[in-house]
């Protein structure tokens, strides 16, 4: 079989091992899968709304899986994904109530608030890695507590003791009527095309510029990196930074998108630890990601249909979720399993 | 006598590649048997087929006139087949008895019996003479007792016919001699070995017999008491080989480099580097000879700017370079192949030629507006992979891929292809089989003859006497001497780099003369 096919293959069979598996859990705890995956369907294909949901759904996950990538391509670990999507979040949330300006002036200063503040929060991690040798991961999984907790006594500061800072001017907002008309009103809007802009740009930075060379070089191995004259240092702290902004941007896509606001948060969104799973699930590559981004965003979209048209408990559903995604993650194995048959099959 | 083992006309593809092609091999009970080739000849494939990690497309192997297939490694195990790998196989934390037991744990009532192991480890290391503890940690022990242990491992799985894959690569000359004493005392015992190498010293010195392949054929099997090292270089390489590097006279010119009381410390702040004094001029080859962690490492770091220089000078070309940063340093005028080239000479996951361009990759044409330019950079990897025979698939083939002489080739394309006005080869020849090393001792002459500089340190006194045009001792971080390599000899280099001063060298001379 050429690899070609098995390439294809791979993910199809997982997919399909993984419903199986997920009708499996159904049925032992007493539920219809058919009807089960009905409703899955249908929350995520099941009219224009829902594929617009879900579209919306995928939207941050692509941001976030492009930071987690970006980073891990340039050898490390942003694990606080989270915490720079939630200080873009609330930049972006800020810049569009405190401020009101022509649209054409606002938006992008909202977008580039929300990409700024992700920075600063990949920035800090960065610089202590480069400067004291301080392991990223840790740095990272602190700023997010860090960002949750900031971030909610700012949403109180600007809101004069609220939970929540209030809608921002339609100048600063992603919305759209004619995607809500297209889409019959789901909350779709234009953050799916800044979301794989970023996809490109990502490429473009990797695969096309000289910094991008630099940046995979450090990634892959330091020490001949300083040989080669690089300094290794501002690499690193560049790396963070840029995978930050992605974060961001991610935040910018619910604060001037979803939401249009950002209430005071009990704990973390999920979105920035899923885009690990995302990234990983794309080989860390800027296409893979928003295959990642797909399958993450439509299962979650689609799932809390489950519950409404199927009756299955919210805790069945992400068990189910959690096995799809299982078996995607464990292509290697099926691959490995789909080669072996190949070879029994040539050798009779 | 028997054969233990018989592997006959094995051949072996990739793809289109074909890495073994009609390779016959044929062990005797209780020889050594050496197995001889060129990096990427195929030597290690052949024996990955016997040892099981590979299925051969055809030929057929024998283990003591039974034909036999191995399909992996246990099966190979199974019939006495032991290899001790290059690299070895052990865990750091782990103890000597621990690492021997590993996978193959002996229990008693569920529980791991490391006393009746170790007793075992023991008398096997009595027996052969090994001189290993078995209750040592393998951090705490030198690579010689490393490789030792991954002898017993073999001896312990009880293995009869051990296959040795370059074991000298890592070791100090005194391990070697040791090395090569155990591998005797195990011929006495009635055990087998191949012993896969590119050393002909080593293979005159120890085996019976050697197997030639090149290029993945095989060349044919000579009896070592019936063969010399010129001949056999001949067979491995496809023609003849110099092992006396031909060189003119040097026409040093003006001074290049030029270190005054240099001073640099190790990571821990030790100093290695004490005050050193040297210069290289224009048209000649230095080479600087001295026993490993005498401040080498340190004082090339220092050059190149990957280390900081605690206090003294360092100019090029008249200008102070001091302690500035390794791009400015290397676009000054400096060419470095470095000491380790997986550490600092590549990116082992870029492609070969993304390798190729690792100095250059930010200058025009290679680079403009921030953005690459591939395409510029292929077509010059190309070229230096042409022009110094670098044996690779394409420059998209990942440098991980190709063979340590291949990778080497490279590098000192990379740096040469600058035209640098000083070229710092270090240990450049280090694990290369002959014909590599004529190559690359030819280039860094090229490099002399062009008026260019180099400084070479080696820790073979064959390379600094044959290639260098003054050699320059260091002991303990200081130049004691420089020597003219017509007018000195491997005794007089010997005691120097041991630390022996000139005057007490020079009254042992005069000791020998009235005895």
């Amino acid at each position: 079989m050429s690899n070609r096919i098995i390439n294809l293959l791979v993910p199809v069979v997982s997919v399909i091992l993984g419903l199986l598996v997920g009708a499996v859990v159904m049925l032992v705890s007493g539920y219809d899968p058919i009807e089960g995956y009905a409703a899955l369907w249908d929350g995520i294909f099941g009219d224009a709304y829902t594929i617009g949901e879900t579209i919306r759904q995928i939207t941050p996950y692509i941001l976030a899986g492009l930071a987690v990538a970006f980073a891990f391509r340039t050898g490390l670990f942003n694990i606080g994904v989270e915490g720079q999507l939630i200080v873009g979040w609330f930049a972006a949330a800020y810049v569009g109530i405190a401020v009101d300006l022509p649209k054409i002036i606002h938006l992008p200063l909202a977008i580039l608030a929300a990409a700024a503040a992700g920075a600063l929060w990949g920035f800090i991690p960065g610089l202590l890695k480069a400067r004291f040798k301080v392991h990223e991961v840790i740095v990272t999984i602190m700023m997010n507590y860090v960002a949750l907790h900031t971030v909610n006594a700012l949403i109180r500061t600007v809101s004069d003791g609220g939970d929540n800072t209030g809608k921002i001017h339609p100048s600063a907002s992603l919305r759209s009527d004619f995607l809500e008309n297209m889409t019959d009103f789901s909350r779709l809007h234009y953050g799916i095309i800044i979301a794989l802009a970023m996809v490109l740009v990502m490429w473009l930075i990797l695969e096309k510029t000289t910094k991008g060379f630099e940046l995979k070089s450090v990634g892959l191995n330091h020490h001949a990196s300083e040989y080669a004259g690089m300094n290794v240092n501002k690499n690193i702290i560049l790396a963070m930074s840029i995978s930050g902004a992605f974060a961001g941007l991610g935040g910018a896509m619910e604060a001037l998108g979803t939401f249009e606001f950002i209430s005071v948060k009990g704990g973390f969104t999920g979105i920035g630890f899923d885009g690990i799973a995302v990234a990983l699930l794309g080989a860390n590559t800027p296409l893979g990601v928003i295959f990642g981004a797909v399958l993450f965003g439509s299962l979650k979209y689609g799932a809390t249909n489950m519950p409404n048209a199927a009756q299955i408990p919210e805790e069945i559903v992400s068990i189910i979720i959690a096995i799809i995604i299982f078996f995607v993650a464990s292509g290697y194995v099926i691959r490995l399993f789909i080669e072996r048959l190949s070879k029994k099959k040539e050798a009779k | 006598m028997e054969h233990v083992i018989e592997m006959l006309n094995i051949r072996k593809e990739f793809g289109n590649f074909v890495a073994n092609d009609n390779i016959t091999l044929q062990l005797k009970k209780g020889e050594i048997h050496a197995l001889l080739g060129e990096n990427g000849a195929g030597k290690s494939t052949l024996m990955n087929v016997l040892f099981g990690l590979y299925q051969p497309e055809g030929g057929e192997i024998r283990v003591r006139g039974q034909v036999v297939k191995i399909t992996d490694p246990n099966v190979a195990n199974n019939l006495g087949i032991g290899m001790v790998h290059q690299h070895f196989m052990l865990v750091e934390d782990f103890t000597v008895t621990e690492n021997i037991i590993l996978g193959s744990e002996p229990t008693k009532a569920g529980m791991i019996s490391v006393k009746s192991a170790a007793k075992k480890v023991l008398e096997l290391s009595e027996l052969y003479g090994l001189d290993v503890d078995p209750h040592a940690r393998i951090e705490d022990i030198s690579v010689g007792m490393q490789q030792r242990v991954e002898i017993l491992k073999t001896l312990y799985r009880g293995a009869e016919i051990l296959i040795f894959d370059e074991p000298t690569a890592s070791l100090t000359p005194q391990e070697i001699t040791e090395l090569i004493q155990i591998m005797r005392r195990l011929i006495e015992e009635g055990k087998s070995i191949i012993l896969i190498t590119h050393k002909l010293k080593e293979i005159m010195d120890v085996s019976d017999r050697v197997t030639v392949i090149r290029k993945g054929q095989g060349i044919g099997t000579v009896i070592t008491a019936e063969t010399n090292p010129n001949d056999l270089a001949s067979l491995m390489v496809g023609r003849q080989v110099e092992f006396k590097t031909v060189k003119g006279p040097a026409n040093p010119t003006v001074e290049v480099l030029d270190i005054k009381d240099l001073v640099v410390t190790d990571f821990r702040g030790i100093e290695k580097v004490k005050g050193l004094n040297l210069n290289v001029r224009k048209g000649e080859i230095v080479g600087i000879a001295g026993i490993d962690g005498n401040g080498q490492s340190e004082l090339i770091e220092a050059i190149t700017g990957l280390r900081k220089v605690k206090s003294g000078l360092v100019k090029l070309n008249g200008q102070d370079i001091t302690g500035n940063r390794p791009r400015k340093i290397t676009e000054a005028g400096i060419g470095h192949i470095p000491q380790d080239r997986h550490k600092h000479g590549l990116v082992l996951d870029f492609p070969i030629g993304h390798n190729i361009a690792l100095q250059t990759y930010y200058t025009s044409p290679n680079s403009k507006n921030g953005f690459m330019n591939y395409a510029t950079i292929s077509k010059k990897a190309n070229e230096i992979i042409a022009k110094y025979d670098v044996r690779t698939q394409g420059d998209h083939e990942p440098a991980r891929a190709l063979s340590g002489g291949n990778q080497q080739k490279a590098i000192i394309g990379r740096e040469i292809d600058r035209n640098p006005d000083l070229l710092i080869a270090a240990l450049p020849t280090r694990g290369l089989d002959v014909g590599a090393i004529e190559f690359i001792h030819q280039r860094l002459i090229e490099q002399r003859d062009n008026g260019k500089a180099v400084l070479l340190i080696s820790f073979e006194l064959d390379e600094v006497m044959n290639v260098s045009d003054r050699i320059a001792v260091i002991y303990d971080g200081q130049i004691v001497d420089i020597l003219d390599p017509l007018q000195t000899n491997e005794q007089e280099l010997g005691l120097l780099m041991a630390g022996q001063s000139k005057t007490a060298i020079k009254m042992k001379k005069g000791d020998s003369k009235h005895v």
